[in-house]
Formats: structure tokens, C-alpha cells, sequence
């Protein structure tokens, strides 16, 4: 979902700098409109929104919130507190880098003829990936960790043909009597 | 005999009843009817404007004269979008207003029905919250929330989408005082380890200053700042939307600060070692160049918005709370500063660069102001527009007293001028009410001269004519050699004759020698509306001036000799 077209915590053009990472979590009232308040406050900051994970939250009329976002670290605290302001959000808690539980599912389509499959299935033995699709053309694998583990199993497989990805996008809970 | 359901529309009306609502200011369209149906049975009176913008403004003149909310409505498609600036304008500002829309029958939502427009997507950006009512049972709910929303914490304006059918078809829902909004708090008192601190910093300080905005007029701060004022002997200064919190004849008052503010309290900010913001959000008209802003000074930040802490200048004390319970638990907490020094040296300043303006050559708009602010002594209402007049009459207009002066900071919106002076005067019936517009502003809402008229309103409206986009010629004069631009208003109306079309009094003034009589014989006026033209000199300049994007110390006290570098700072 890209909520931006310019952004002044972007690289320049040609720079190979991508901006950080951060994990935000949001409570929000389960109501229409509350995704475009929140991405509003993304886009006019200039942050991209890399994953979103929306879901009902332990009690129906409020929702759950997991966003990935990129953009400049120090404007983070801010967008945090602009977020908090919205009227539908309860609470923002920014979680990057604290010690929370994550994990992210992928699916991934290959196209491989049933001679090239010993290689791809070793590598998805290795990651503990599943095959939920087995064709003759094609294959579909689902795999399940923390995001990093996923991206590491998604390069190995690049070399094969791989039309297809689709990720949930981050999950995370915070440990203990932490809140999300 | 059983009682009428009463309509969705009704049911609208009957809780604006409830709120306290006296004043509706609003345009009908197919869409609103049930809602200006049910308003010929109130108690509410509805204004009739020409256009949505100038009720927009008109709600927000009245909300910032009173601190009650305004109220607006509309219909549906062009009608809403029409009231886009004036959201924009009390967003910026942090006015309370409501804003009412007809919206389309709820099932052809989306489906580009006549008259139709997003309106709750248009507007995501430019409200504090917004609803469109889904069902009839949440119309009292929503109302009720709507009015908490708009006037508690920063205040802000609200909009409602109302679908036809839904203001057509029966409400039975009762009335509630309950919310269901666990999302929104409302700050209270500061932290009491705050404040001590901020203490600390305020007795050690020498070189303090005061700097008050719209949260201190919001939260009525005024009394408390000037006993802080007064025990610690620091001097204040104020914002373009501050003025009038603290009396501005107050001998510790140095006026307005930032681009267009006095020389001297524009030195104070930049040698202070310490400045404390007092519901005022460190805006780029104010700090110039942040990186060189008050760089060796300690920074005091109190704001009910905790989302203004660190968005341009990161504080070294963070107070979030209502400005006057904050400002109030902090008074027994300091002391009597050693000023001496520092004030002996701001009256240099204040004396070695006073705000003037030639004498001669023409009449000016300061001259103008001045005398206008001598016939008003503080006791009117202004609202202004936006530009040049508006600089001059933030600098030779001096509040004296909280909600006497209303103008469009933040947006800067064209047009808000004498609509906001008409919302004040409904709101005001026994003050004299002045709006100050430009000739380019005045035209963008001249047409509410008929809303005033019709209604007898003694509301005036002093013309600052120089047919020229004052501010743009300024600016083009100064920084683009003189390569004028979009900034010659030929064809402007003869505005006399303009207001004499509605039934309008109009008066003219050409020589410094009418401006008195001409000013006094407006003020006398209570008949209706009163337009007073003032056909200033066409190029003047308005000064000081800090450059878009320079620091304090580059300020000019006059037009330089030299030619200047295009600005940095965007606007």
C-alpha cells in the first residue's frame, strides 16, 4: 500500500538508503472510515505503509492495527502522537524493537516442473514450510515466522520461478502484562 | 392522542435545541430539507447566507466571540464541498464549530447520485472528527458527541453527513448524555512534577519571556498569565490569534511576535534564555528558521495537544493540561525574577524601534488602524481578513481583552473577515462589531452583505482599499524585482455604491482629514450594516518583516536599499 508519493525522509533518487523499519500497533474503534484516518496520518507525514493487518479486536467493537511502516525515525514519535490523537484510536503503541512476539505467513506460488522440486522442497523442509498446493506446474508453499525468516526463504526460492507471493503482513503481540 | 415520531431531521434539530443552540447559519438544498423543515417549528433561527463558506464563517466568528459552538448547514454535493475552507479555517485555528450536511438517500451512496459528494472523504484532513449517520437511532448519540468533541480539549470543528432518508424517515431514539468514545481524553491540570519544574527554570531565568496563543484565549489563561506576568516581572508576547488574552497595553506587553511583529519583541524572543509557550505551537510565522530559533534559550511548552510537544521545537519541560489550571498552579511556585536588566533593555528597544508609519504622502491604512483602535479602545469586537491590513491591524490595533479579536491565523483564509464579523455580531448584539478586510478578501464574501442587511445587523466593515493583492505586490516588490504577478485588482466595484446596491450604508474615506469624522459617524451607525471605505495608498509595505524562512536576527525594520534573495521559508 503505498500512501505517498514524495516523502522527505525518502532517499534521494539513486541512493541505496532505504529509511527504517518501525512496528505500530493500534486499538481503534471498530467503525467505517477509521483505516483512511489512520493512513492520513501516514501519507501526510511522508511515512509508507509496508504492511497492515487489520482484525477484530478480543471485544467486536474495537479493532487491531499491526502497521510496518518506512520513514524518517525522528518524525516517528510524532506521527505516534498524531495517531493517538484521532478521535476512533484508543491507543498507538510503537513496538520497534522491543522484545513482542511477531510473525508474519507468506504463501508463495512456484512454477516448477515436477524434475526441478527436489532442490525447492529441501529448502521448504529446512524453513518448515508446508506444501498446501501440490500441481503438475506449479506448487504453493506456506510459510510461517518471523518476517526476516521469511524473507531469507523468499530469496532462496528467487532463483526458481516464482510468480506469485502473498504475505500477511507483520503480526505482533507484546510478552506478559505488556500491552499491544 | 399519541405523540408524532418525530423525523430524523427533527430529531437533529430538537438536540441542537438541547445544546443551546440559538443560531443556525446555513444554505438549504434539496438534500437538507428535512433538516430546514424541521427548523420552521424551532425556537432556533436560522441565517440565510448567500454562499457556505460565509456561514462556515459567520459559525466560526460566533464560536470564537463566545467559545460556544457555531453551527452550520447544507446540503448535499457542492453545498458541503463549499464549506471545506471554512472547515480548514477552524481546524487551523481550533474552532468550535458544527457542520451539518444533507447527504444523498443512504442507499445510493456511492453510486454518483444527484448532488452527491464524498463528503466525509473530502474532508478527513480539515476536521478535528467527522460522522455520517448510518441509522436514526444514532442521531442523538451522534449529536451529543459531536458538540463534546468540537468544545472540549483542543476545540475543533465536527461534521455530519446526513443521508435524506435518514433526516426524512422516523427517530424514535431518546435523547442521551452518554458517549461511547473511549478513544478520546480530555487533558485537566498539568503534571504537578511539571510544573515544579518549569518553576525552577522560571526563578532561575533573567532573561524570560511569555509567549501566549490561541490556547490561552481558548482556555481564558488571560488573568493567570498576567499574575505570572507580574510576579516573575516578565514581559509577554502574543501570537496573531494570543492577542487579547493578555491586555496588550499592559506595560509588559511587546505586542505581536513573528514575521510581521514588533521589532522589540521579536529581540526579546531572540535573546531570552528562556521562553515559555502558553498555548502556542511554535508556527513557522513565529519561529523563522527553527534551527536558529532561541537556540542557548530554555523551552517551556504548555499545550493541551500533546501531539504539538516536539513538532517543531523539542521542549525542555512539557506541560500538557488546560493553559489557565496549568498557568494558575504555577503562580505560587515562583518568585520575583531579577528582570531589571532585561526589561531596562527591551525598553530601549522599545523605544529605539517603535511601530510608525509616514505621515505623509497619502492616506495610509496605518493611520487608518491607529484611529480606529483610538475610536475602539479595545471595547470592540475585530475580526480582520487576511493580508496586509491584517498585519497592520494586528500591530496598531491593540486587544485588551479576551475574544475581541477574531482573524484567520493558520489558514489564512481570504474571505473570513466580515462573514466572522457578522457570526459576532449575532453572537454580541450589544458590542460594536468591526470587520477589517482587504479589497481582495471582502469580494470572496462581499455577498453576506445581504445576510446582514436583512437582518439589520449593525456590523461594520472598513474597507482597506489599495486595489492592489497588498501582500503579494509586497512581496514581489521585495524579493522578485518588482515583476508583478497576480497582484492588480483593476476592475474592482466602486465599494460605496456595492453596499448602497444591498441597502447598505456606505462611507467613504479619501483624505487623512475624513478619517476621524467619517469612523465616528460608522461607529454611531445602529440602523443595519455600515461599509467604510478607505482608499489607501496603493504601495505600501508592511514593516517589520522577517523573511519566509530567515532567522529573528534578520529581521527589517524598513524597506532595505539593497535586493534581497527570494525567501526560503514556502509562504
Amino acid at each position: 500500500m503505498s500512501a505517498t508519493a514524495q516523502s522527505v525522509a525518502s532517499p534521494a533518487p539513486g541512493s541505496a538508503v532505504r529509511p527504517p523499519l518501525h512496528t505500530i500497533s493500534l486499538f481503534v474503534n471498530n467503525k467505517p472510515g477509521v483505516l483512511v484516518r489512520v493512513a492520513l496520518v501516514f501519507s501526510r507525514r511522508g511515512f509508507n505503509i509496508e504492511s497492515l493487518v487489520v482484525s477484530p479486536g478480543a471485544e467486536g467493537r474495537f479493532s487491531r492495527m499491526t502497521i510496518v511502516s518506512s520513514g524518517n525515525s525522528r518524525d516517528l514519535g510524532q506521527i505516534i502522537l498524531q495517531l493517538a490523537k484521532l478521535v476512533d484510536v484508543v491507543h498507538a503503541i510503537d513496538h520497534t524493537g522491543d522484545d513482542s512476539y511477531e510473525t508474519e505467513i507468506a504463501l508463495v506460488k512456484l512454477f516448477a516442473p515436477l524434475d526441478q522440486r527436489t532442490q525447492i522442497l529441501q529448502i521448504a523442509e529446512h524453513f518448515k514450510a508446508k506444501v498446501v498446493d501440490y500441481g503438475s506446474d506449479s506448487l504453493i508453499l506456506q510459510i510461517h515466522g518471523p518476517s526476516e525468516k521469511l524473507d531469507a526463504f523468499i530469496d532462496l526460492l528467487r532463483p526458481f520461478k516464482l510468480p506469485e507471493i502473498v504475505r500477511s503482513g507483520k503480526l505482533l503481540m507484546a510478552r506478559g502484562v505488556r500491552v499491544t | 392522542m399519541p405523540q408524532k415520531i418525530p423525523s430524523g431531521g427533527e430529531k437533529i434539530v430538537q438536540c441542537l435545541e438541547r445544546e443551546g443552540i440559538e443560531y443556525i447559519f446555513g444554505l438549504s438544498g434539496g438534500a437538507a430539507m428535512p433538516m430546514f423543515d424541521a427548523l420552521v417549528d424551532s425556537k432556533i433561527k436560522l441565517i440565510l447566507t448567500r454562499h457556505e463558506q460565509g456561514a462556515t464563517h459567520m459559525a466560526d466568528g460566533y464560536a470564537r466571540s463566545t467559545g460556544r459552538p457555531g453551527v452550520v448547514l447544507v446540503t448535499s454535493g457542492p453545498g458541503a464541498t463549499n464549506t471545506v475552507t471554512g472547515l480548514l479555517t477552524a481546524q487551523m485555528d481550533s474552532a468550535p464549530i458544527i457542520v451539518i450536511c444533507g447527504q444523498t438517500n443512504a442507499v445510493n451512496l456511492g453510486k454518483d447520485a444527484f448532488q452527491e459528494a464524498d463528503v466525509t472523504g473530502i474532508t478527513y484532513p480539515v476536521v478535528k472528527h467527522s460522522y455520517l449517520i448510518k441509522q436514526a437511532s444514532d442521531i442523538p448519540r451522534i449529536m451529543r458527541e459531536a458538540f463534546h468533541i468540537a468544545t472540549t480539549g483542543r476545540p475543533g470543528p465536527v461534521l455530519i453527513d446526513v443521508p435524506k432518508d435518514i433526516g426524512q424517515g422516523p427517530c424514535n431514539a431518546p435523547f442521551t448524555t452518554e458517549f461511547d468514545l473511549p478513544g478520546y481524553t480530555v487533558p485537566g491540570r498539568g503534571d504537578e512534577e511539571a510544573i515544579s519544574r518549569a518553576a525552577r527554570f522560571l526563578r532561575e531565568s533573567r532573561r524570560p519571556v511569555l509567549y501566549v496563543g490561541q490556547g490561552a484565549v481558548i482556555s481564558d489563561a488571560g488573568k493567570a498569565i498576567t499574575a505570572l506576568a507580574e510576579k516573575l516581572r516578565a514581559p509577554v508576547v502574543n501570537t496573531l490569534l494570543g492577542k487579547g488574552a493578555v491586555d496588550e497595553t499592559h506595560p509588559l506587553h511587546l505586542g505581536m511576535l513573528g514575521m510581521h511583529g514588533t521589532a522589540y519583541a521579536n529581540k526579546a524572543v531572540a535573546d531570552c534564555d528562556l521562553i515559555m509557550s502558553i498555548g502556542a505551537r511554535w508556527d513557522d510565522r513565529i519561529t523563522g528558521r527553527v534551527s536558529d530559533f532561541c537556540t542557548r534559550a530554555v523551552k517551556i511548552h504548555v499545550d493541551i495537544d500533546p501531539a504539538e510537544f516536539g513538532k517543531i521545537i523539542q521542549p525542555d519541560v512539557a506541560i500538557l493540561g488546560d493553559a489557565r489550571l496549568v498557568i494558575e498552579d504555577l503562580v505560587p511556585q515562583v518568585e520575583l525574577a531579577d528582570t531589571k536588566e532585561w526589561l531596562a533593555q527591551i525598553a530601549r528597544w522599545r523605544k529605539q524601534y517603535p511601530l510608525k508609519y509616514p505621515k505623509q504622502g497619502g492616506l495610509r491604512a496605518q493611520h487608518v488602524l491607529d484611529r480606529l483602535n483610538e475610536l475602539t479602545r479595545g471595547e470592540a469586537i475585530l475580526t480582520t481578513d487576511v493580508g496586509q491590513h491584517q498585519m497592520w491591524a494586528a500591530q496598531f490595533c491593540l486587544a485588551r481583552s479576551n475574544r475581541h479579536w477574531i482573524t484567520s491565523g493558520g489558514a489564512g483564509t481570504m474571505g473570513f473577515g466580515f462573514p466572522s464579523a457578522i457570526g459576532a455580531q449575532f453572537a454580541n448584539p450589544k458590542k460594536k462589531v468591526w470587520a477589517i478586510v482587504g479589497d481582495g478578501g471582502f469580494q470572496m464574501t462581499c455577498s453576506e452583505l445581504a445576510t446582514a442587511a436583512i437582518h439589520k445587523l449593525p456590523v461594520k466593515c472598513l474597507i482597506i482599499n489599495n486595489n492592489y493583492l497588498g501582500m503579494i505586490r509586497q512581496w514581489q516588490e521585495m524579493f522578485y524585482d518588482n515583476r508583478l504577478s497576480g497582484a492588480d485588482l483593476e476592475g474592482n466595484p466602486d465599494f460605496v455604491k456595492l453596499a448602497q446596491a444591498y441597502g447598505v450604508k456606505g462611507l467613504r474615506i479619501r483624505r487623512p482629514a475624513d478619517v476621524d469624522r467619517v469612523l465616528g459617524e460608522a461607529q454611531r451607525w445602529d440602523q443595519g450594516p455600515c461599509v467604510v471605505v478607505a482608499e489607501v495608498v496603493k504601495e505600501d509595505n508592511v514593516f517589520p518583516m522577517i523573511p519566509a524562512g530567515a532567522s529573528l536576527a534578520e529581521m527589517l525594520i524598513e524597506k532595505p536599499k539593497h535586493r534581497l534573495d527570494k525567501p526560503t521559508g514556502s509562504t
